[in-house]
């Protein structure tokens, strides 16, 4: 049951969201909602080729179009030196195309005119000549030395883009050789796309009165954004006001900038008037940060016990026509390095290299802390491989492999050293909500009867929180986060934080926070952010960090009021400072429990009735640099069936149970798994973005790239365990991107249980039924 | 959505809609309940100057039911087909709810649905099944045919640009024991057929297939009848051995392509493996009615 915000002690309690009436009854305020006087609309061109030198683009025609103010193409912005701006990876990604195209859809100009239909007008009307040229799809086919050179500009001549490793790769082979048992499987995490139902857009407005732009976007990180658009544009930041409003999801697609966003400052610097950009959907899905495409290859050395002793990943990471991923910049390949997982390898060797195709460029993180969803998809399907190579229960070789709970904080071969955890119970709690010696009963006598029934599992780690200042950055920025709180003089708060969510219930889980370290409830406390000229810096939300970092800086920067409020609980009290005790709610004197004043009494003395010398106000802001990264874990139990006749599977049974140390609101936390769990379904069967041998996106639109809805998404059971975190102020983990980590390989597992006794170790996502058909054709299986 | 510019006309009576074509011809598009017109606007591929809305026409929202048949309006939404209960026609009903999802049955229209002629559309399908015919109408004549000669090809039907489709004519059953079934493979609710099979079966008092009826989407270019299983069900008792006998033959027609939603193979097999289950349940609806 859900709990009213005015509950006191809201920490750990399910209380309602306070951003739901607001957001269910269609009274958000979102991007394409903001009408500003005077505002010009823009659209783009785009290349219908995937690779092809541009000869030619005439505008005549188009600027015909009544209404048409202005048309900007990449010649224009080469004489302003933007025709190319910089990625987050350290890479750089056309704005408009000069020269020639390198994916279909890219950004060739944009039309700014009085109306969103005449700017489509004219673009319609825009003659390009394109002389294609032969396109590279395959990543492997990237990679050989006769293929076309993608990237002119770059003074490196082929199409690998970065090798990065990590571990010790003799050690690891020579731990290999020697192991008794050795599996390999080669696993494709292919493309897909956060598609969030709100595109990406903007509003660019520059009065030039003032020289002051302000710049609506819809911004996973307003704060790193105002600093990267005060580097690209030369606008000093303190005259960039970055409003990022209600966001419609985002799930790491908003962290980018993209070519449409440069085009509108542009266009409104030098027009003097506001210039909104919203993406169709398929400008979204086509052209905006894809993630995965991870082809990897893994080899897991174990004695015949099934103990293991080493782990060698290779992999191509495909990266479209730019390297525009948005991890830490110090890390190529973001956290893949997390892929031993939840279990304990002596040694282990994880290289990656990247690669340029004409395809759109990426990627980003989909609800995912960088590439760990690819990495724990692997770790979790190889793991599932040796269990079969033993003949091992899938529950029986993770426990024989798990990093125990009295290893914490463990050093992994990779580099990471874990917080804390419980592998063990976790794993238990969900086998036990499952009831898996009866569901392993059930598939026996259901396989005798003729049907595929299989059971799956995953017990990922996840590494969230990104991060400690002395490993992660982006673009020099430091990853901390930020909080700030102010106390009225009648006990309300307005807290704002340098994170900006996007449906992860920040405005009752950080009040909560906030609330139960003042003695408050969640209803006295206004959470803002998204507002870069009234929230502290800080670098925003994705990649489960909020929690971790401005949840931290929440919790702390409440202490430090508390720290004030006590000297003038004090006060009131007529006590000294040193009697003074807080007992959870109030400020009571030692040894006289009813003499005790709450938050709403100190507020008010801080602005009407102060100890003498003492500096009115009752407000503090922290900026927290977490002390290391939180890694939360999670055991997921899927069973399926899968139709003889059609291909298609059936998931009858899905059991999460997810640690993230401590919860701040379990319904929240609920909402989150049950959103990951549905992604996680569809990118393990339904989702692709493929594209034919010309480079021709096959997934442009929701009629062909498809996202599960209510009807689709399998009954979802969740549990928990609670494994604080040691270092995080309040014991938290992230959680929000668990279940799109976790889920895929517990489906995938589940499949190729119901396939194994024939053989079957793998099979490639996503798993359309045609494809489930196929593999049962070619085992004789079908109806 | 950003379309091309249009002209929009919301005429009263036929003879406006008429005129209106006169005067515009290829320009002008019909707009009935526009969710295969105006997505193909708002993607720009189809960009037709004049839109005539014939949603006000009154009289082609009702259907009557008589002795010979049941007589749709072209403009009855697939929501209201769904809801309407014709005890002699029950695939209608087996069939409405597997189109789309409720926003695009709220809209759609039997009529509009017809008249686009997707190979995959539901309707297609069932109203092959059921022998149904079309009744066309322009200033000049009234003409009849029957639905498997309206559907010409891709996307292409009979109608000339001077013509409205008004109504659809169902034949009624040779039996009151008439069973349907709907079986439709999607990927997602709201995805057009990967394959979709109807069958319509009239049974006689001794279990023996007085009329049998099969239509098919996604199996050919356009929706398809499946004559030569139809006439293999005709005047032979409804039997699990007669239903595998039927269900291969069902596997053999059309002329399905391989696509992103399988391969001709598959296509053919999910023909088969529908014919089958439709059969069989309603093999087994028979035989409760009969114990009960
Ligand atoms: C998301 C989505 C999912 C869908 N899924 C399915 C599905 O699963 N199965 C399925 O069968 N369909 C599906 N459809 C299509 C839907 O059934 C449409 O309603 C139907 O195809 C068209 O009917 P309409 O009344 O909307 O026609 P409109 O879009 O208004 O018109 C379609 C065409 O027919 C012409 N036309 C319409 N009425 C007449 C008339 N009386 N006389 C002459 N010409 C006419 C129009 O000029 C136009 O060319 C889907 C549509 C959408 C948007």
């Amino acid at each position: 049951m859900a709990i009213e915000a005015t509950e006191t002690r809201p920490l750990g309690k399910a209380i309602k969201r306070k951003e739901d009436p607001r957001l269910v009854r269609g009274q958000g305020r979102y991007l394409d909602d903001i009408v500003l006087p005077g505002m010009l609309y823009m659209a783009l061109a785009r290349s219908p080729y995937a690779h092809a030198r541009i000869k030619e683009i005439r505008l005549d025609q188009a600027y015909q179009v009544p209404g048409v103010k202005a048309i900007l193409t990449g010649a224009d912005l080469e004489k302003m030196n933007l025709s190319w701006m910089p990625t987050l990876a350290g890479d750089r990604q056309m704005v408009l195309a000069t020269g020639k195209v390198l994916f279909q859809y890219q950004e060739v100009a944009a039309v700014v005119a009085e109306s969103r239909a005449a700017a489509e007008d004219a673009v319609q009307l825009i003659e390009i000549d394109y002389e294609p040229l032969a396109p590279v799809v395959d990543p492997y086919a990237a990679l050989k030395a006769d293929a076309p050179l993608l990237r002119e500009d770059r003074d490196q001549k082929d199409n690998h883009i970065f090798h990065w490793e990590v571990g010790d790769r003799k050690a690891t082979d020579d731990a290999l050789a020697s192991s008794p048992v050795v599996v390999k499987e080669f696993i494709r995490m292919p493309r897909v796309h956060p598609a969030p139902v709100e595109p990406c857009g903007c509003i660019a407005d520059y009065q030039k009165a003032t020289g002051k732009l302000t710049w609506y976007v819809t911004s996973q990180a307003p704060h790193a954004h105002r600093t990267v658009l005060a580097l690209v544009s030369g606008l000093p930041e303190h005259m960039i006001h970055v409003i990022s409003p209600d966001i419609g999801g985002g799930f790491g697609n908003k962290v980018p900038v993209y070519p449409g966003y440069v085009c509108s400052v542009v266009m409104s610097l030098q027009l003097g008037r506001p210039v909104k950009w919203v993406e169709t959907r398929t400008e979204n899905i086509a052209t905006t940060n894809f993630a995965r495409d991870y082809h990897m290859t893994a080899e897991i050395g174990a004695t015949q016990e099934g103990i293991v002793t080493a782990l060698k990943v290779a992999t191509i990471a495909d990266h479209g026509a730019f390297d525009a991923a948005a991890d830490p910049s110090k890390f190529p390949a973001g956290l893949f390095s997390i892929v031993t997982g939840s279990y304990d390898f002596p040694v282990a060797f994880a290289e990656v290299d990247g690669v340029y195709t004409n395809k759109a460029p990426g990627g980003v993180a989909y609800r995912c802390s960088f590439r760990v969803t690819e990495a724990s998809y692997l770790i979790e399907r190889v793991m599932n491989t040796l269990a079969l190579k033993l003949n091992l229960d899938p529950a029986e070789i993770r426990r024989r492999n798990f990093i125990r709970s009295e290893q914490f904080p463990y050093q992994s071969p990779l580099g990471w050293t874990y917080d804390s955890g419980n592998y063990d119970a976790t794993l238990n709690e969900a086998l036990k909500l499952v009831d898996y010696e009866q569901l392993r009963k059930q598939q026996a006598e259901r396989r005798a009867g003729g049907e595929l029934v299989g059971i799956g599992i995953s017990t990922f780690t996840e590494i969230v929180g990104a991060g400690p200042s002395n490993t992660f950055d982006i673009l020099g920025i430091k990853m901390f986060d930020s909080c700030e709180i102010r106390i009225h003089p009648t006990g309300k708060a307005i807290a704002r934080l340098g994170t900006r969510h996007q449906g992860q219930g920040h405005e009752t889980t950080f009040a909560q926070v906030i609330a139960d370290e003042l003695g408050m409830t969640a209803a006295d406390v206004l959470i803002e952010e998204g507002d870069t000229d009234t929230a502290p810096y800080g670098l925003g939300t994705y990649a489960s960090r909020s929690t971790p970092t401005a949840g931290g800086a929440a919790a702390l920067a409440a202490r430090r009021i508390r720290q004030k409020a006590i000297q003038i609980a004090a006060h009131l009290l007529e006590v000294s400072p040193d009697d003074v005790e807080w007992n959870g709610e109030k400020f009571a004197a030692k040894g006289l429990e009813s003499r005790a004043v709450g938050m709403s009494e100190v507020a008010l003395a801080a602005y009407t009735n102060l100890p003498e010398g003492m500096e009115p106000g009752l407000e503090a802001t922290y900026y927290y640099d977490p002390p290391n990264l939180t890694f939360p874990n999670g055991a997921y139990v899927a069973m399926v069936a899968i139709d003889r006749g059609t291909g298609e599977v059936k998931v009858e049974r899905f059991v999460a149970v997810d640690d993230c140390g401590t919860v701040i609101n379990p319904m929240v936390v609920d909402g989150q798994v049950h959103g990951g769990l549905t992604e996680g379904f569809g990118i393990a069967f339904m989702q692709e973005i493929a594209y034919d041998e010309d480079g021709n996106n096959l997934a442009p639109n929701f009629m062909e790239y498809l996202v599960p809805t209510a009807v689709e998404a399998p009954h979802w059971e969740t549990g928990r365990t609670v494994t604080p975190s040691p270092h995080h102020p309040i014991g938290a983990k992230g959680v929000g991107e668990s279940p799109n980590v976790g889920s895929p390989a517990a489906f995938v597992n589940a499949v190729v249980d119901a396939l194994s006794p024939y053989g079957v170790t793998n099979v490639e996502i996503p798993l359309f039924p045609w494809k489930v058909w196929n593999v049962l054709k070619e085992l004789g299986l079908t109806q | 959505m950003f379309p091309s510019a249009f002209e929009y006309y919301a005429p009263k009576t036929l003879d406006e809609v008429y005129g209106l074509l006169a005067q515009y011809g290829d320009e002008a598009k019909i707009l009935a309940g526009g969710q295969s017109l105006l997505p193909m606007m708002k993607l720009r591929l189809a960009a037709p100057s004049v839109l005539i809305d014939i949603g006000s026409l009154g009289q082609l929202s009702s259907a009557t039911e008589t002795a010979e048949g049941l007589s749709m309006g072209a403009l009855m939404r697939h929501k209201t087909i769904e809801t309407s209960h014709w005890p002699h026609y029950p695939l209608l009903r087996e069939t409405a709810p597997w189109i789309a999802d409720p926003l695009v049955r709220n809209r759609g229209t039997i009529g509009g649905s017809l008249a686009h002629a997707d190979p995959a559309a539901d309707w297609g399908a069932a109203l092959l099944a059921l022998g149904a015919s079309v009744q066309i109408e322009s200033r000049d004549r009234i003409r009849h045919m029957a639905l498997e000669e309206f559907f010409v090809d891709l996307y292409t039907t009979a109608l000339e640009p001077q013509e409205v489709l008004t109504r659809i004519v169902i034949p009624v059953p040779a039996t009151a024991a008439t069973f349907a079934r709907y079986l439709k493979l999607e990927r997602k609710v709201g995805d057009f057929a990967v394959v979709g099979v109807a069958i319509t079966v009239s049974l006689a008092i001794d279990g023996t297939v007085a009329q049998a009826g099969i239509g098919m989407a996604a199996m050919s270019g356009v929706p398809f009848a499946a004559h030569q299983t139809e006439s293999l069900l005709v005047g032979r008792q409804l039997t699990p051995a007669l239903i595998k006998e039927v269900s291969e033959s069902a596997s053999q027609e059309g002329d399905p392509e391989s696509d992103r939603r399988g391969s001709a193979e598959y296509k053919r097999s999910m023909a088969r493996v529908f014919v089958e289950r439709g059969l069989s349940q309603i093999l087994q609806q028979w035989e409760s009615t009969q114990s009960a």
